[in-house]
């Protein structure tokens, strides 16, 4: 694999998460649990879909085949999606949604954080740009972490449930992609280790504040596939696309 | 009768009232009446669009659609809060909404059946919305008025979004366009109504002139949409559902046939396509956020004990 | 069904912005909001979403103290006959400038 195909590779995993957490966020529009925080997830889907943006389409002009981000969104099937396991999971209530998210924010702060510093100066910029959003992101969901964590019985449980159902997906989220060890020495993209000791203490930190535990790690072999959430998820997303090729959007 | 006569020079002279400045009871109650609804109205508003947010063709579109419908629910924020100045709580009018007593603009009981509709809803329900608004900037009851003055601002890119993607569609492919003119039928009509019945000379519609909280009469705003939509719609090749629509040189304005009144009222009454979707959607979306708003403010009455005994 | 009655949207808040440094905070509008950072972070979306302004004030609508309107004319009619205040109140001799 040469350099160009590995960072091709890499920005469609950042991409397709992006994409995929932004179209899980979109669905919660009209579905807050008060008006304002509607209007909150609806900016986070809005960053994150911008996100997925950029990324995708740098992955086409890597990849060199003219493939636009929106041809990479509307056009792939569900065994090419790179995105994490994580950000496919459904909005099952709304600790899920906060719980998934907060999962992501840590990730993505760290991530974005060190992007800014690669040699590759479209990743750089990129990594500038997302962690402003990010950092906010961030600040909402941990005050919602603590507020949930700390409310009632029942938020407390539902918060601690959200957390240690989505945990198996972390994992995968952290470990890097055989690909990417390359990149990495290059100074292309950060390490991948680095970022996950560093999440691990973030995330531990706010469970404890919030009153909250960290779930068993238990050896869970990484996902060899993606779930049937997200073939419903693409279904919906690429109709219009698929249903009318030849028609111009 | 002193200060009603009072209140009645204030208001002639154009002057603003102010949440707790004296008003007739009456005025109050109107104000409520009508800025609930219209809240209401942008908040469920949400939905028929909300639809098609997951099958948005690019992620331009997506956006687009994501920041229109969030901006609706900023509208509906920014008129909770007006209508809250007048001592009625939102809890209160979420409750009039489920309760039936409170009611929504009908246009949003009608369902989205393809992407022509998300630009059929930009371009006429929002251009009838703004329509309406444009001319209540004027109305007077401050907190009202100051609300429409930043809604007006944000309407300005939903119209014009409707309008791109009817554009895109009329355009298209021959699916497209009969996407495009499908909507236009299904819409027109429902558009239309938004203005509410023929103006009658009831005593509210007379209160609600006279104490300028309705700045223009139902018919006179009717007009003023069809005689810029058509001209619209012939540009992007489209037929308005109207056999009888003509342009009349002497008035100079269009001449349409009436609408159709059985419909509307069906609607109003409860009994459109998606009434039952539309409050259930909102009662249980409602509902099932209970538990968050009971634990942000019981950690809110923590923090607070905290701080008392620090 | 309505909401039971320990369900609520959180108490009100009254927003400020400051368009740019150095300019007035101005009186945007309110929103619900269960504490302090919530109330900043929902007066952030709802009021700062098209421009960015330089600062955000939130303070609880409760803890606002307000002229009765029904006192407004003693309680501000003195101001307008101050006219000596005001500096068209001095004549300025033809010749003077720069006053
Ligand atoms: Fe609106
Ligand atoms: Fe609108």
């Amino acid at each position: 694999m040469t350099t160009n195909q590995a960072l091709y590779q890499y920005c469609l995993r950042l991409g397709d998460t992006n994409l995929i957490l932004g179209h899980r966020l979109s669905e919660m529009c009209s579905r807050g649990p008060m008006l304002e925080e509607d209007i909150a997830l609806t900016n986070f889907a809005l960053d994150h879909i911008g996100q997925a943006e950029a990324l995708l389409q740098y992955a086409g002009k890597l990849e060199g085949k003219g493939r636009s981000e929106d041809d990479l969104s509307y056009l792939r099937n569900v065994e090419e999606f790179e995105n994490f396991r994580l950000v496919e999971q459904p909005n099952t209530d709304f600790a899920y949604v906060i719980a998934r998210q907060f999962l992501v924010d840590v990730y993505q702060c760290l991530l974005y954080q060190k992007m800014q510093k690669s040699t590759d100066e479209t990743l750089a910029g990129m990594g500038s740009r997302f962690l402003k959003e990010s950092t906010y992101h961030l600040r909402h969901t941990s005050g919602w972490m603590e507020r949930l964590g700390l409310g009632t019985d029942e938020s407390k449980r539902r918060i601690q449930q959200a957390i240690s159902d989505l945990w198996q997906f972390t994992p995968e989220m952290l470990t890097a992609k055989s690909y990417e060890k390359e990149l990495e020495a290059q100074g292309i993209i950060p390490d991948a280790e680095e970022i996950a000791l560093d999440w691990l203490v973030q995330v531990v930190r706010v469970l404890s504040r919030s009153g909250l535990h960290k779930p068993q790690d238990v050896a869970v072999p990484p996902p060899i596939s993606h779930s049937d959430h997200l073939v419903r998820m693409l279904a919906e997303m690429q109709y219009l696309q698929r249903t009318y090729p030849d028609a111009r959007w | 009768m002193e200060k009603l006569h009072d209140f009645q020079r204030f208001i002639d002279a154009e002057e603003k009232i102010e949440p707790k400045d004296w008003m007739p009871d009456e005025y109050r109650a109107h104000n409520i009446r009508q800025i609930s609804q219209h809240a209401h109205s942008e908040v469920i508003g949400m939905q028929p669009e909300g639809n098609w947010i997951t099958r948005a063709p690019t992620l331009r579109a997506k956006k687009i659609l994501l920041a229109k419908i969030q901006d609706e629910g900023g509208h509906g924020l920014y008129l909770y809060s007006a209508a809250e100045t007048l001592g009625i709580s939102r809890d209160e009018m979420i409750a009039q909404l489920h309760a039936g007593k409170a009611k929504y603009s009908s246009v949003f009981n009608y369902p989205t059946l393809n992407w022509a509709d998300i630009g059929a809803i930009g371009w006429l329900v929002d251009g009838a919305a703004v329509t309406n608004q444009l001319s209540l900037r004027r109305t007077s009851y401050g907190p009202y008025s100051r609300a429409m003055l930043r809604i007006c601002n944000e309407e300005s890119f939903h119209q014009r979004q409707g309008y791109e993607i009817m554009l895109k569609m009329a355009k298209g492919t021959p699916e497209q366009k009969e996407m495009a003119q499908d909507a236009l039928n299904r819409w027109w009509w429902p558009s239309l109504m938004m203005f509410g019945p023929h103006d009658n000379h009831s005593e509210r519609s007379t209160k609600g002139m006279l104490w300028k909280i309705k700045r223009a009469s139902n018919d006179e705003l009717r007009q003023r949409f069809i005689d810029k939509t058509v001209p619209q719609a012939e540009f992007l090749g489209l037929t308005i559902p109207d056999p009888k629509l003509r342009w009349n040189e002497a008035t100079g304005h269009y001449e349409t046939s009436d609408i159709n009144w059985e419909e509307f009222n069906q609607v109003i009454q409860g009994n459109g396509p998606c009434n039952k979707e539309r409050m259930d959607h909102h009662k249980q979306v409602h509902a099932e956020g209970a538990w968050v708003r009971e634990a942000a403010a019981a950690y809110a009455a923590r923090q607070k004990e905290q701080l008392q005994e620090a | 069904m309505t909401s039971n009655h320990t369900d609520s949207q959180g108490p009100v808040w009254e927003v400020f912005t400051q368009k740019k440094s150095g300019a007035p905070y101005q009186h945007a509008g309110s929103v619900h909001a269960f504490d302090k950072e919530m109330a900043l972070e929902n007066a952030r979306d709802l009021y700062t979403r098209r421009d960015k302004p330089s600062g955000l004030w939130v303070v609880p609508a409760a803890e606002i103290v307000a002229v009765d309107p029904g006192d407004a004319a003693p309680f501000f009619d003195p101001a307008d006959d101050k006219v000596y205040r005001h500096p068209t109140f001095y004549e300025v001799p033809a010749g003077v400038e720069n006053l």
